[in-house]
């Protein structure tokens, strides 16, 4: 029997791993990947708390965090484009123009 | 005929492993191909939970809109450059502790909390319009303001991308 609890571990897992992936990679696009596995394993924790309690709230919450997640995935990448062509790096230590 | 349950491990022990091979494979683009891959099980999984919406979305917009965005990037990117394996030498240590404590607790969480849901509460049908409806009712403000974020973000982009961009 798959309980509510089984997807949550999925859920905390998966969110694990993304932490995981934003602390230990030094590429900003893997940062990026790494917060599109935390907003998913959030949407997989919603969208298991409206299933398992027969309220479609989750599911609409979940439309709007893909919605936004996309919105914030081009205006992500597209300011890596642009300071890729000021300082040819992509490393998160490289960039150090807002350092005081 | 597969079960609910077998279909629920094959999804999830795939979905885990995929995420691991994102954090550690050395290229981003197989990291990317990965996470591709990741996503369509987790549609499986929203799938099992009867939001078929959700998992068609899922596939639509990440796996279809979302990754290829990422790959493009890639591609524009020196391979060079972001081919490399990047591991912060601070991090090895911390991240997995970070990490560690926050399974800690979570799992203390996931192991005591009394979940005040009913098991036989009225089951989601997963029909289109069980999720419209609210979408267009009560949460039709919020809905606009999506689109109107997402219009904004569409136009930052094109002023991000200027070759003269400030």
């Amino acid at each position: 029997m798959i309980t509510l609890n089984h997807y949550l571990w999925v859920s905390i897992i998966l969110f694990s791993l993304g932490i995981l992936c934003i602390v230990l990679r030094r590429n900003t696009l893997m940062v990026y990947m790494g917060l599109e596995m935390n907003l998913n394993a959030a949407n997989l924790a919603l969208v298991a708390f409206s299933s398992f309690s027969g309220r479609i709230e989750g599911q609409v919450l979940v439309v709007f965090i893909i919605a936004i997640a996309a919105a914030e995935v081009a205006v992500g990448l597209a300011i890596l484009v642009a300071l890729y062509r000021k300082i040819q790096s992509v490393g998160t230590d490289d960039v150090r123009v807002l350092r005081g | 005929m597969w079960g609910q349950e077998t279909l629920f491990w094959i999804c999830s022990i795939a979905l885990i492993a995929c995420a691991l091979l994102v954090v550690f494979s050395p290229s981003t683009v197989s990291s990317a191909m990965f996470l591709i891959l990741g996503f369509f099980f987790l549609a499986g999984l929203y799938m099992l939970l009867h939001a078929f919406f959700l998992g068609v979305v899922q596939i639509l917009v990440y796996a279809g809109a979302v990754m290829v965005l990422f790959l493009f990037v890639i591609m524009l990117l020196d391979p060079k450059i972001i081919r490399r394996w990047w591991f912060k030498n601070a991090a090895i240590i911390g991240g997995p502790l970070l990490v560690a404590a926050l399974l800690v607790q979570v799992a203390h969480i996931l192991r005591t909390a009394p979940w005040h849901i009913t098991v036989d509460a009225q089951p989601l049908t997963g029909t289109l319009i069980e999720i419209v409806r609210p979408l267009f009712t009560t949460y039709l403000l919020p809905l606009e303001v999506t689109g109107l974020i997402l219009m904004v973000a569409a136009i930052g982009v094109v002023v991000l991308g200027r070759r003269d961009a400030p």
